[in-house]
């Protein structure tokens, strides 16, 4: 096991992030948060934070859960299926600037079932992809708009974030 | 706040005898996720696209029918409607030619209502689609029994200590069979309410109360269930007259006045006004009748999906 970040590392990452966002936003922009769940949900609270503190604004956050649009939905990996959780997203996301957060962006599958899960709620002006790790090796032709570190990790380990408000702990790992 | 490991591993729906409190309590956590698909603006997700369920109902039904096929619909799967009467043809053998012949069509789930309780077991037993009993005989409807069950968490938000009467016509009532599996697994207390005859012959063998009086236990149940006066069932004539039962056992406004305020009133339908309960009563506050219709859409979703993924999971 090797630690990516430590737990200091990942609050300048999510400081960081938001500045890159303040910094991308011109005036009229109506921003949102929303967080794929279940560490991107946790992601996006913080990140709304800190946005909405920076704005004087309070930025609506928002939890979207993608298992229905799944590509493996009909072909599961692995033997634990996740439980369908709700989409939580108590505000309208028409001619919204979406901030889509995830903890890692691999693959991009699940950025692909995100996007056409949000599309189904609306028809947001812009969706842009933030996340904490960058990680190489896409399958999709996709790519964050604003990202924590960018890393290349070999295809048998894996990224894992852990959070306080989930795991107890802030820190990535590559095991 | 990550939800125990839980797996769910079964492609057939039979009945909720055979399912634990964990596996029901799962199917109705998995059903709040698709209730708010119906509150969107595009009501429609892909997970079941390129699957196709088949409605094979072989007796009359049409709020579950409808049911299983807008869930199926609101899953972006392709339905066939198959309607068949029962014939005089030996049920088993009629079973399995149409069994074979749907198997030949590819389908993947069969939802299936049939007079002969058994039928959804023996299906499941004879072909690899996966098979959602819809009603058989007087055994089970496991989705009404879901569906009531969800709609009573929904608003109590457990059942754990609940009194709850089911009142009517329990021997003739596959209904009921399903609602005291469910509700008693999560903790609630069911009473049995309605004349001698028209009481299972091993209502003994249920974990259940028996009362033969309405007003006897009116004033002390959170949910009174009321079943159809299902005059199609009848054979013999379990009462004197229809007006002798609702006076006995109608939901009437009078007998309401002795219910706990916010007791919530429940009906499977389709309603006979003025004989299970009066139209005040239907329409009143405490009825979440149409609820119970909203979520069973729902529930069917989740069933749909639930099944589908145990399927491709093996």
């Amino acid at each position: 096991m090797e630690v990516l970040l430590s737990s200091d590392k990942i609050s300048d990452c999510v400081t960081s992030l938001a500045d890159e966002i303040v910094s991308k936003t011109v005036k009229d922009d109506k921003i949102v948060v929303i967080g794929i769940r279940s560490r991107g949900e946790i992601l996006a609270k913080r990140l709304a934070d800190i946005l909405s503190h920076k704005f004087k604004t309070k930025i609506p956050c928002g939890t979207l859960d993608i298992t229905l649009y799944r590509d493996d939905i009909n072909n599961p990996q692995g033997d634990s299926q996740p439980l369908v959780r709700s989409t939580e997203i108590g505000f309208n996301i028409d001619d919204k600037i979406i901030i889509l957060v995830d903890d890692v962006l691999y693959t991009g599958r699940s950025t692909r079932a995100a996007m056409d899960a949000l599309i189904d709620l609306g028809r947001p002006k812009a969706i842009r992809l933030a996340v904490l790790v960058e990680r190489a090796g896409r399958e999709f032709p996709i790519q964050a708009d604003f990202a924590g570190v960018k890393v290349e990790v070999p295809a048998d380990k894996s990224v894992q974030v852990n959070f306080v408000e989930s795991d107890g702990k802030d820190r990535v790992i590559v095991i | 706040m990550s939800k125990k490991e839980f797996t769910w591993n079964r492609k057939h729906l039979i009945g909720l005898r055979d399912l634990s409190r964990e596996e029901i309590e799962y199917i109705l956590d998995t059903a709040r996720a698709f209730e708010q698909i119906s509150t969107r603006s595009v009501k429609k997700a892909p997970t079941l696209r390129g699957k196709v369920v088949v409605n094979l109902f072989f007796e009359d039904s049409t709020r579950t029918r409808n049911s299983f096929t807008l869930a199926a619909n609101r899953l972006s799967a392709d339905v066939i409607e198959f309607t068949q009467k029962s014939s005089s043809v030996s049920k088993g053998e009629t079973l399995l030619d149409t069994a074979r012949n749907l198997e030949a069509m590819g389908i993947d789930i069969v939802v299936i209502r049939h007079g002969a309780g058994g039928a959804p077991k023996f299906l499941s037993r004879n072909i690899n689609a996966c098979v959602v009993n819809a009603g058989d005989g007087f055994c089970e409807h496991p989705t009404q029994g879901l569906l009531d069950t969800y709609t009573i968490r929904k608003i109590k938000s457990s059942l754990e200590g609940l009194k709850i009467a089911i009142v009517g016509d329990i021997a003739h009532s596959r209904v009921a069979r399903s609602d005291i599996y469910a509700m008693t697994k999560l903790g609630a207390q069911v009473i049995l309410v309605g004349p001698p005859t028209l009481m299972p012959a091993k209502v003994s063998q249920l974990p259940v109360q028996v009362s033969y009086s309405l007003d006897a236990v009116i004033g002390e149940v959170d949910v009174i269930n009321m079943l159809r006066i299902q005059s199609e069932r009848m054979g013999s004539n379990p009462f004197p007259s229809i007006k002798e039962y609702s006076h006995y056992f109608g939901l009437t406004v009078e007998r309401m006045k002795k219910a706990k305020p916010d007791i919530l009133v429940m009906h499977p339908g389709p309603i006979n006004r003025g004989v299970e309960m009066e139209s005040e009563v239907a329409d009143g506050p405490n009825s979440v009748i149409l609820q119970q219709v909203t979520n069973g859409l729902a529930v069917r979703m989740a069933v749909l999906f639930l099944v589908n993924q145990a399927a491709m999971a093996k």
